[in-house]
């Protein structure tokens, strides 16, 4: 019997051998496998960046735009996800209405698309907030967020709209600005997550 | 101290987080390596920004001098 080439004082786990057997004795000559180097800081840097643009306020997308555009400064990868409410945000300012049914066309005429058109979460009151937010940022010298966007795309952040959600609005490709990336899943992000990205949802 | 040659200059007086960031990095883009850049700022946020920002780009922060309302960095490409 197996408990009897393993000495042990310890009741308890003669009890538990007696029922699963004692483990199998560590072989001293395999080495562990070693630990890896401790990354420093340039290579914690050196991580992708990728942000959920979940939120279609105003705030948050302002919070995106800000982020995105100092991560691509920061020689940092950085892709943002867009989707669901954040979805529209990415739609031409031009576009009053979209969608294919009168649903998706109700959804886009109760609050019209576009960076340049979004709402407070709090404090819009029929967008007296929105104009009072757009005049404090123009005298305090923050960029809005049409113009961190612009500045964003050109420093190479990816938008990569959710083709879920495109669907689900009636979205389509042209409705978009131009940039856009490939429309992509659930999947893509995940993907991005296991891989070598630093997730921010917003 | 030293006189380090100023290739360029970005003004970013007036403009918010992350504008004098965003401005750096796209005039930093275009300079050859060891050429210095000279950032006016008035965001006062921008001096721990920009250290932070050289930090992690591995671009020099050689100088950083202020009288108060403004700030000014030379930094040296990498």
């Amino acid at each position: 019997m197996t408990t009897e080439t393993l000495p042990s004082t310890d009741p308890l786990a003669e009890a538990i051998a007696a029922v699963e057997g004692w483990p199998e004795a560590v072989d001293p000559t395999v080495s562990p496998t070693p630990a890896p180097a401790p990354a420093d800081d340039r290579e914690a840097v050196a991580k992708d960046f990728l942000i959920i643009d979940y939120s279609g306020d105003l705030e948050k997308v302002w919070a995106t735009m800000i982020l995105a555009s100092t991560s691509a400064a920061m020689g940092v990868k950085t892709r943002v996800f867009v989707t669901f409410w954040g979805l529209p945000v990415f739609v031409k300012d031009s576009k009053r209405i979209t969608g294919e049914n009168w649903m998706q066309k109700m959804m886009s005429a109760m609050q019209r698309p576009g960076i340049s058109h979004r709402h407070l979460s709090k404090m819009n009151f029929f967008g007296m907030g929105p104009w009072m937010m757009r005049k404090l940022a123009k005298q305090y010298g923050v960029a809005s967020p049409k113009e961190l966007l612009e500045v964003a795309q050109a420093m190479g952040v990816e938008f990569l709209p959710c083709q879920m959600t495109m669907d689900m609005f009636g979205l389509k490709p042209e409705d978009m600005i131009e940039g856009m990336g490939e429309p992509v899943g659930a999947a893509t992000v995940i993907g991005l997550l296991t891989e070598n990205s630093v997730p921010l949802f917003i | 101290m030293p006189v380090v040659e100023i290739t360029q200059v970005v003004d970013a007086r007036g403009l918010s987080c992350p504008m004098p960031i965003v401005k750096t990095a796209q005039a930093c883009k275009g300079l050859p390596s060891g050429a210095a850049l000279e950032l006016v700022a008035t965001d006062a946020g921008s001096i721990k920004d920009v250290a932070a920002w050289c930090r992690a780009t591995g671009n020099e922060l050689v100088e950083q001098t202020s009288d108060g309302a403004e700030y000014r960095f030379v930094i040296r490409r990498k």
